[in-house]
């Protein structure tokens, strides 16, 4: 029902000019495709019901990121509804989730700022430091591309209240309000779209009551968030790579070269059936996590990596393919292939690598046995 | 001729050479991966040129270095382990052997020397855009009129097309005949009434490539290369000739130990990620592939020793040299990790008040590996050079 809505939506409003647009305007987002998505539900859908979503269970987020891949939309959806607005809806007291009604319906904006310049793709490589200091408590340290962190009115912040600088334990989450004193940003494109930015934390000076779950305790509630995003931008892929592949098809049946559709050459016909067989894999392994994130923890990281090697695999693959099967064509900026295949191959970039998720696959299949 | 040359003397003497002519200006910005500019080229060009050094596949009666393929392989080997910038191909590597094998003296005479001083910028007119692949069925037309061709049409992905004032063309002079027969190799004075340029934005944001509009351009039959309709036979030779170093050996080497130097720095799991057995596996793989491919390039530059013409062996070098190097593009792109992602145009351009966002290094690689999407599309495709292997030398 949902999908069918969103698909229509999107396909009626979502042109590679309304892109453009969005991608010129401040922070990179439409502020009324961002109202209409939030009309529509969208964002209610992300959010478990307790605290007044729809349901934000895998296969919601599974089918709306698979329709948000599709039409490579670029609002920052995942930034609000899964990271930060997650983590506030797990972890946060009624006071902190007070703000998830304006975020559902699109008057605020979030993010997670979590990534430092040195911690690559490690979940609990944390040296931003939290240290108590008398009434409240002082940041300081430097996050590293924080997506919408410009846009966002308040931001997810994690630190370091405890122990060495790669340990699970002891890393806190806190909610910062953007405008907080000694807190600067450094606004930049992403070339995939959308913006990011780097976060300097210079003595910032928080309440108590900034705190969002039990200090030093942050780390489980992370690494559900990040398999949650993970489920989201896989689905994302997935509906990039339909796009990518359909954009190819009608591309090799029109393109005509030594007098017949270059899709009548066999060589181009199998590598666009092996593509279909990559891109049915991708559905899967998609549909194996958005099945797990409810699981218990060592099933659901396991099928958390497993989905995000397979999809760093395939996306590249698909977009190389879709580049190569095109030609000169497939390069250019305007052609809507661009977008797609650019937003394909940095996905590998977000939440852990190929490789990343191969050694983590590995070493959690290890520790079970 | 070339058992008379010591090989090593000559290679010293070219590093030797580099590593005072180079500016370091010029050789920071090849290094950092920032904008090369026309006069950037042109600077390097003249450098070149003052010692003789810029026409590496020109015979020195024409004022080329008469270097064997092996010193040309050597040269740009030592160029691309320098950081230099590649010698701009069209008019050197491209246009120079056809005019010295079929243009007219005239012709020589007045293009060859401007060539050499830097006086004209040329470009390619092969593409369009309805023939890529199968580039004998272009339709840029060329009619006779009196003692002018009058040329209508359009040309597509002219590389730094925008820097050139003169273009080289494939037109289409005879309609009646099977394709390739009815083609012809011509020079368009880009400042002719009826040339428009455009330019076209690729993936990566950048345009160095461009639209060549030709409309009612009037050009002497002089400019005509060779006879009339025997095009096809002069852009065969282009793309056979001396094409020993289209591998790209050069550029994969300095490209491979550029991404074990980002390995060396970007840490994973504590660790330099160079030695992560998963990333250092990668890396192995390229470089034990890139190993086999020098040598097979210095085979097939043996057999031109030999006097063998490099023919289809071209194509198999081809298509093994730019795979490697989206390869290296690929590591490198994934050895920079979350820091592929911030994107600032302006941080590629020299002197930049940008400041790039992550490590310095970081920041072209991702625009770096879109780009070099186009190595696999560019200079016949590798889908066209494998049909000629299949077809020349499998004789399926």
């Amino acid at each position: 029902m949902l999908r069918d809505t969103l698909r229509r939506f999107l396909s009626d409003v979502y042109s590679d000019e309304q892109r453009n647009v969005s991608l010129a305007t401040e922070h990179g987002m439409s502020r009324e495709i961002w109202l209409q998505l939030a009309e529509l539900g969208v964002v209610h859908a992300l959010f478990a019901e307790h605290v007044g979503g729809l349901g934000g269970h895998g296969y919601d987020i599974a089918t709306v990121f698979e329709e948000i891949g599709r039409a490579g939309v670029v609002e920052p959806l995942l930034e609000n509804a899964i990271l930060a607005g997650g983590l506030i809806a797990d972890l946060g007291t009624d006071d902190q989730r007070a703000v998830l009604d304006a975020v559902m319906s699109g008057g605020h904006q979030l993010a997670f700022a979590h990534g430092e310049p040195h911690s690559r793709y490690e979940m609990s490589r944390v040296s931003t430091a939290a240290k108590a200091v008398g009434q409240g408590i002082v940041l300081n340290g430097r996050k590293a591309v924080v997506s919408n962190g410009e846009a966002a009115q308040t931001l997810v912040v994690s630190a370091r209240t405890a122990g060495e600088d790669d340990a699970e334990d002891g890393i806190s989450l806190f909610l910062i309000p953007a405008d907080a004193p000694g807190l600067s940003t450094r606004e930049y494109p992403k070339i995939d779209g959308g913006f990011a930015c780097e976060i300097d934390l210079h003595d910032v000076k928080v309440p108590d009551d900034a705190l969002l779950g039990r200090s030093g305790d942050a780390f489980p509630a992370i690494e559900a968030r990040m398999s949650m995003a993970i489920a989201a931008v896989s689905a994302e892929a997935l509906g990039a790579m339909e796009t990518a592949r359909q954009l190819t098809v009608d591309y090799l049946r029109t393109r005509t070269q030594f007098g017949r559709p270059i899709g009548k050459f066999q060589v181009l016909q199998h590598r666009m059936a092996d593509m279909l067989i990559e891109i049915e894999q991708a559905r899967s392994a998609v549909l194996n996590l958005a099945a797990a994130l409810d699981k218990p923890r060592d099933v659901r990281e396991r099928n958390a990596s497993a989905t995000k090697n397979l999809i760093g695999r395939v996306g590249r693959l698909v977009a190389e393919e879709c580049i190569q099967m095109h030609g000169g064509i497939g390069m250019t900026q305007e052609y809507s292939l661009a977008h797609f295949a650019r937003r394909l191959v940095m996905v590998d970039h977000e939440f852990g690598d190929t490789d990343h998720h191969l050694e983590r696959f590995i070493a959690l299949s290890q520790a079970r046995g | 001729m070339s058992a008379q040359i010591d090989l090593g003397e000559f290679r010293k003497e070219v590093r030797e050479f580099l590593r005072e002519k180079l500016p370091v200006r010029i050789s920071n910005k090849v290094r950092s991966g920032l904008r090369m500019s026309k006069a950037d080229y042109e600077e390097w060009h003249a450098i070149l040129n003052e010692k003789g050094w810029l026409a590496v596949n020109w015979p020195i009666e024409f004022g080329g270095t008469g270097w064997t393929a092996h010193q040309r392989f050597i040269f740009e080997d030592e160029m691309c382990a320098a950081h230099a910038p590649r010698i701009v191909p069209f008019g050197l590597m491209m246009l120079g052997p056809v005019l010295q094998k079929f243009g007219s003296q005239a012709q020589r005479d007045r293009f060859l020397p401007r060539i050499l001083n830097g006086d004209d910028w040329w470009c390619q007119g092969y593409s369009e855009p309805g023939a890529g692949s199968d580039l004998a069925s272009l339709k840029t037309r060329a009619v006779r009129d009196g003692d002018h061709y009058v040329v209508n049409g359009q040309k597509t992905w002219t590389t730094l097309g925008q820097h050139a004032n003169w273009i080289f063309c494939l037109v289409r002079t005879d309609t009646e005949v099977k394709p390739q027969a009815g083609i012809s190799f011509m020079l368009i004075d880009m400042a002719s009434p009826g040339v428009e340029i455009r330019p076209i934005r690729l993936l990566d944001g950048e345009a160095e490539v461009n639209e060549v509009f030709f409309d009612d351009v009037r050009v002497p039959v002089e400019n005509l290369v060779g006879e009339e309709n025997q095009g096809w036979t002069y852009a065969k030779y282009l793309l056979t000739h001396e094409r020993t170093n289209i591998a790209g050996t050069g550029f994969a080497k300095a490209g491979l130990d550029a991404v074990k130097r980002i390995a060396g720095q970007e840490m994973a799991g504590g660790k330099p990620l160079a030695a992560n057995p998963l990333f250092a596996a990668r890396l192995a793989q390229v470089e034990i592939d890139l190993m086999a491919m020098e040598t097979t390039n210095l085979r097939v530059i043996a057999q031109v020793a030999a006097g063998q013409a490099p023919g289809v062996e071209s194509s198999m070098l081809k298509i093994k040299g730019t795979e490697l190097r989206q390869q290296i593009n690929d590591l490198t792109r994934r050895a920079v990790g979350p820091y592929a992602i911030p994107f600032v145009s302006e941080a590629l351009d020299e002197g930049s008040n940008a400041q790039a966002i992550g490590p310095d290094y970081a920041a072209p690689v991702a625009a770096q590996y879109f780009n070099n999407r186009k190595l696999t599309i560019y200079g016949g495709s590798n889908e066209v050079q494998r049909t000629i292997i299949a077809k020349q030398v499998l004789d399926l």
